[in-house]
């Protein structure tokens, strides 16, 4: 199995040396333009915050998968997991936000310990749309999990999973061996109480990431491809895709840097810039909260270690007002999301 | 002076063309658009054509262009391999069935 940066003591866990090396080569002599100059080219700088919409909090990063791509370094030796203090001042806010969508990520949330008092305590607030992000395979890890499908349901969670492929070679080359076959078993288990199957109100989205140097094609096109392989072959529902560009940072960027593709990636991103996409980027309606409670225009920045440019640092002193028009923090791995039909934690964006 | 014929820089210049005629230029690449989207086949069949068609010209930019297309659409590699044989079935059925007209050659001034 491999290890996650941070215990390999890789030079890249180091959020400081990420952010150089996005700043520096292709990016310092005008090679290639820097995002600030792309923005300005369309006069979309400085990029600012609107009202919020999703608040999006990071249970921590331990995860029982360690995909090689995964932006957040996670893994199961990694053990930043969010406190019940930080969750109860989350849940303050939780209480009072204008936010229409709740959305809570990881690692593994489910690993944390106190993740379902959290759900519990959190679904009370009567968030419209509440999701949890689940890799799937937690929920067939081990017998104190087999129950997640229910426990979902029980507080009408909306379950978005990553899926990089129909077939195992492709999604276990990615995320693991087994992967692909635990995956199935629990998005069965989802389908059984009633998820992603068509018309039911339980959503089941999938998040399908490419399994390389390489950016995701047509995400409708890419749904039917999924759709028609997973009920064909193995009588699986799901209701969206949603395809997300990997952004060239952590354990992606790592891999872009070992096997010689950064410089290529990176001029794919810049040639796809959609200055259409700039607008939706989620940055501008979405907010992320770290297991340590620290505030972030995204989940990216956050692990970039780029915190929100505001008063307001922490969750302990959240104030949406103040947040609200905040300029939003960029460097070149914004590429990511702005590229082709652009792309979110809720897909494409255009 | 460039030591090869061909420079995988170059294939990000294509739409250069156009600059020594814009006219001819804009209506290729419009049609070279019109092409490639959904019709009655689906723009992922399209690409594994296009996969197997850069084959068989042996046109590297193609190959380069068009493998990178059909990982972003989720073709396999399977897949792949499989439309480059359709290819190759097709270029060596075409040198040998020829050879019915060699044989009909030899039958004729065969005594
Ligand atoms: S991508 Fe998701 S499932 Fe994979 S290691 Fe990262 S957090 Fe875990
Ligand atoms: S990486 Fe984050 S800050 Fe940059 S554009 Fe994307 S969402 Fe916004």
């Amino acid at each position: 199995m491999i290890k996650s940066l941070h215990k390999r003591e890789s030079e890249l866990a180091n959020a400081k040396r990420q952010q150089e090396i996005l700043s520096n080569s292709i990016f310092q002599h005008g090679e290639l333009p820097t995002f600030k100059t792309k923005l300005s080219e369309s006069k979309q700088f400085p990029l600012q915050a609107k009202k919020l919409e999703i608040l999006q909090i990071n249970l921590g990063y331990m995860c029982n998968q360690i995909c090689t791509h995964c932006h957040v370094d996670a893994g199961p030796d990694r053990k930043e997991i969010m406190s019940k203090d930080t969750m109860l001042q989350c849940l303050e806010v939780i209480k009072t936000t204008g936010a229409h969508t709740l959305d809570l990520t990881g690692g593994a949330p489910e690993m944390n310990p106190n993740f379902r008092w959290f759900v519990e305590e959190a679904s009370e607030a009567g968030i419209k749309d509440f999701i949890v992000r689940s890799n799937l395979t937690i929920i067939t890890a081990n017998k104190k999990y087999f129950d997640l499908p229910d426990f979902f349901k029980k507080h009408n969670v909306h379950v978005v999973s990553s899926m990089p492929h129909w077939t195992k070679g492709k999604t276990d080359k990615q995320r693991g061996n087994g992967v692909f076959d635990a995956s199935l078993r629990a998005l069965k288990m989802l389908n059984d109480v009633g998820y992603g199957l068509p018309n039911s109100t339980l959503k089941l989205d999938l998040v399908y990431n490419p399994s390389g140097a390489f950016l995701p094609a047509n995400q409708s096109a890419m749904e039917n491809d999924f759709k028609k392989a997973f009920l064909e072959e193995f009588g699986i529902h799901f209701h969206n895709l949603f395809a997300l560009t990997n952004l060239p940072i952590s354990r992606f960027l790592d891999y872009l840097i070992a096997s010689e593709n950064y410089e290529d990636y990176m001029y794919a991103l810049v040639e796809a810039f959609n200055p259409n996409a700039v607008k939706n980027v989620m940055c501008t309606n979405t907010l992320s909260v770290s297991w340590n409670g620290y505030l972030y225009d995204c989940d990216f920045n956050q692990m970039l270690e780029l915190p929100v440019n505001s008063k307001v640092k922490h969750i302990s002193d959240y104030n949406e007002n103040l947040l609200e028009g905040r300029d939003i923090v960029i460097s070149q791995h914004c590429y990511g999301c702005t590229a082709g039909a652009g792309s979110s934690c809720q897909g494409s964006v255009t | 002076m460039q030591k090869t014929y061909y420079d995988p820089a170059d294939l990000k210049k294509f739409g250069k063309i156009s600059e020594w005629n814009e006219e001819l230029g804009a209506k290729f690449f419009e049609y070279y658009g019109k092409v490639f989207e959904a019709g009655a086949l689906t723009e992922r069949e399209k690409s594994l054509i296009a996969l197997a068609v850069s084959h068989t010209i042996q046109c590297p930019y193609c190959i380069d262009a068009y493998t990178g297309d059909g990982l972003q659409r989720g073709i396999t590699k399977e897949e792949m391999m499989e439309a480059l044989h359709v290819a190759s079935a097709i270029r060596g059925g075409a040198s040998l069935v020829h050879g019915v007209q060699m044989m009909n050659k030899v039958n004729k001034l065969d005594m």
